[in-house]
């Protein structure tokens, strides 16, 4: 299976994606912002960071820039789409994905290990996962998912919201939101589900020595449904 | 010509940094007061003299990019 990571001037978890990618047995290719054609890929990656310093808006420019709007080309066919951290702030930017990511309530760079609940499986990204909660790592300092109350319905009654922040029993209530995200959202899919944008980062948990190895059955997960 | 833009959150959209902002003004000796939003201010120099034409395409650009119209709105002053 064939992956694409963009690398944005400020992406700072591109080399981390593209490990991830490599280790549990993509072909993955580096693609430059500014470069007008993607490869031929069976999934696109915008990895986290800080492309071009969140300046205006944190995602809002990288949104723009030249290499989007083969993105868009390829989302609209059908293509899978994985936006991790600044890459899911990219997607709600592109329009790509409804809503917005605001500053955290609690105004604190939050670095830390977080659960989030699989809520939908009926996707490739989390078909036959044999896990409900995994544990990642996020950092981030706008991860407050916001949308209005007529976007939040039409997740809610489409089976979008495909990860909630929760406890390490599954509870997802206000005491464990880390960043005041509205419904513990801590990522989404569009209609199709074949975009999915989310804060944790599942790249950094790919070792069991170093972190923990729920990023390995993410991956290892989405590449055998990539291969059906 | 020069277009000043004002991009403000929406009314109900929380503001941590306003919040903090005014928390800061209240410990300084200004308890009255009640709420600060912050907002963003452009000057975008146009080169274009008609002022409507030039108003226009500040708007189209606010639209796009200056504001996330979600949880933002914008004054063209």
């Amino acid at each position: 299976m064939k992956s694409s990571v963009i690398i944005f001037p400020g992406s700072n978890c591109d080399r981390d994606m593209d490990v991830a990618l490599k280790k549990f047995g993509f072909q993955n290719k580096m693609i430059w912002h500014n470069d007008n054609n993607l490869p031929q890929s069976d999934l696109i990656v915008l990895p986290g960071g800080f492309s071009y310093g969140d300046y205006l808006r944190c995602g809002s420019i990288a949104g723009k820039s030249k290499i989007i709007n083969s993105v868009k080309e390829f989302a609209k066919s059908g293509g899978l789409v994985l936006g991790i951290c600044n890459g899911f702030q990219i997607l709600t930017e592109t329009g790509l994905l409804p809503g917005v990511l605001q500053q955290n309530k609690n105004i604190e760079f939050i670095c830390k290990n977080v659960f989030i609940k699989i809520n939908n499986k009926e996707n490739k990204y989390f078909n036959n996962i044999d896990k409900e909660i995994l544990e990642l790592h996020i950092a981030h300092n706008e991860g407050n998912y916001f949308c209005t109350n007529d976007e939040l319905k039409k997740l809610q009654d489409n089976n979008q919201i495909a990860v909630s922040y929760c406890d390490e029993k599954g509870n997802c209530d206000d005491a464990i939101n880390p960043n005041g995200a509205i419904k513990n959202i801590a990522g989404i899919f569009n209609e199709n589900k074949n975009i999915l944008g989310m804060m944790p980062h599942p790249e950094r948990m790919i070792d069991k020595h170093l972190s923990g190895e729920d990023g390995s059955i993410f991956f290892k997960n989405l590449l055998n449904n990539l291969k059906k | 010509m020069k277009v000043k833009v004002i991009v403000t959150l929406k009314n109900g959209v929380l503001d941590p940094q306003g919040k903090a902002i005014q928390q800061t003004l209240n410990g300084m000796g200004f308890p009255n007061v009640e709420s600060v939003r912050q907002g963003k201010y452009f000057d975008v120099e146009v080169n274009e003299k008609n002022e409507d034409k030039a108003k226009s395409k500040v708007e189209e650009m606010c639209k796009n990019l200056l504001a996330n119209l979600v949880i933002e709105d914008f004054k063209i002053l």
